[in-house]
């Protein structure tokens, strides 16, 4: 069984990579780039897979699941500016790509046992989402 | 694995009617879809791209890119149009809908673009149509 909890966290970013001229980092990414920044209402949803306990007929307590997704992604995230603030990127070009893939890499060690991390999906916009997953090892 | 999808709106009208049926049996089939001067909805298609990012540029695949690619293959014929008209010999249903959207997709997809992961086309809130690449 999946399930799924969606939190947000406001962010701001520049996507530019440092080994790249202005020219290409704008041709890259456009307005993106623009070196001062911009920001987005990120929309995160989690989905954990697992069978429900036999006992308390939950796959996994979602209040906890709300206290994982505060403190590994909303606290560091919320209201920062990624490039700055939220090691890795500060090395790693935060686009939608590269942030659900670090979110899968903070998340993924609270989770064992018969439930494990089975997608993040992270919506930059309404219009823009990435869905993120490695395969179970 | 990575996947990236972006949402595209188009307003189209249509009529369900397919030639090969009787005027009764169309009314049967389609109900109000056959109502002989059209209708139209407000369409939202999804189109997905799935693959790994490029390690330099963080990005699967450039989304202006993208953009264009969408607007030049598929809005341009789709935005405020008559879908019997843009869709040549097949009935305009948004299964027939998703699968040309895929066709004229996949007909100029870049090299250097991620795999056509799927395309998911919303007829109205209530009803979509799934198209992944494999099923093509």
């Amino acid at each position: 069984m999946l399930i799924t909890r969606r939190v947000e966290f406001s962010a701001s970013h520049v996507c530019a990579n440092p080994a790249l001229s202005e020219a290409q980092n704008r041709a890259l990414y456009g307005v993106g780039a623009n070196p001062h920044g911009h920001g987005h209402n990120y929309v995160l949803e989690v989905t954990l897979a697992g069978d429900p306990d036999p006992v308390t007929g939950m796959v996994f307590d979602l209040r906890e699941l709300k206290e994982i997704l505060q403190r590994e992604v909303v606290e560091p995230m919320d209201h920062r500016f990624l490039n700055r603030e939220v090691a890795p990127f500060d090395k790693v070009v935060p686009t939608t790509e590269n942030i659900a893939a670090e979110i899968w890499r903070r998340l993924e060690p609270n989770f064992g046992g018969s439930t494990r991390l089975s997608n993040v999906r992270l919506y930059e916009t309404e219009d823009l989402f990435v869905d993120y997953a490695e395969e179970a090892a | 694995m990575t996947r990236l999808t972006r949402r595209y709106r188009f307003s189209a009208s249509h009529r369900l009617h397919a030639p090969e049926l009787s005027e009764q049996a169309n009314r049967e089939l389609y109900g109000k879809c056959n109502n002989p001067f059209g209708h139209g909805h407000n369409y939202l298609a999804e189109i997905s791209v799935t693959g790994t990012p490029d390690p330099h540029s963080g990005l699967l695949v450039r989304v202006p890119a993208l953009d264009e690619l969408v607007e030049r293959t598929v809005l341009r014929d789709l935005e405020h149009c008559d879908l019997n008209r843009s869709l040549v010999n097949v009935v305009p249903t948004s299964e027939n809908v998703a699968a040309e959207i895929v066709r004229r997709l996949e007909a100029a997809w870049p090299a250097e673009f991620p795999k056509l992961a799927g395309v998911r086309l919303w007829e109205t809130k209530r009803n979509r149509f799934e198209l992944r690449h494999e099923e093509q």
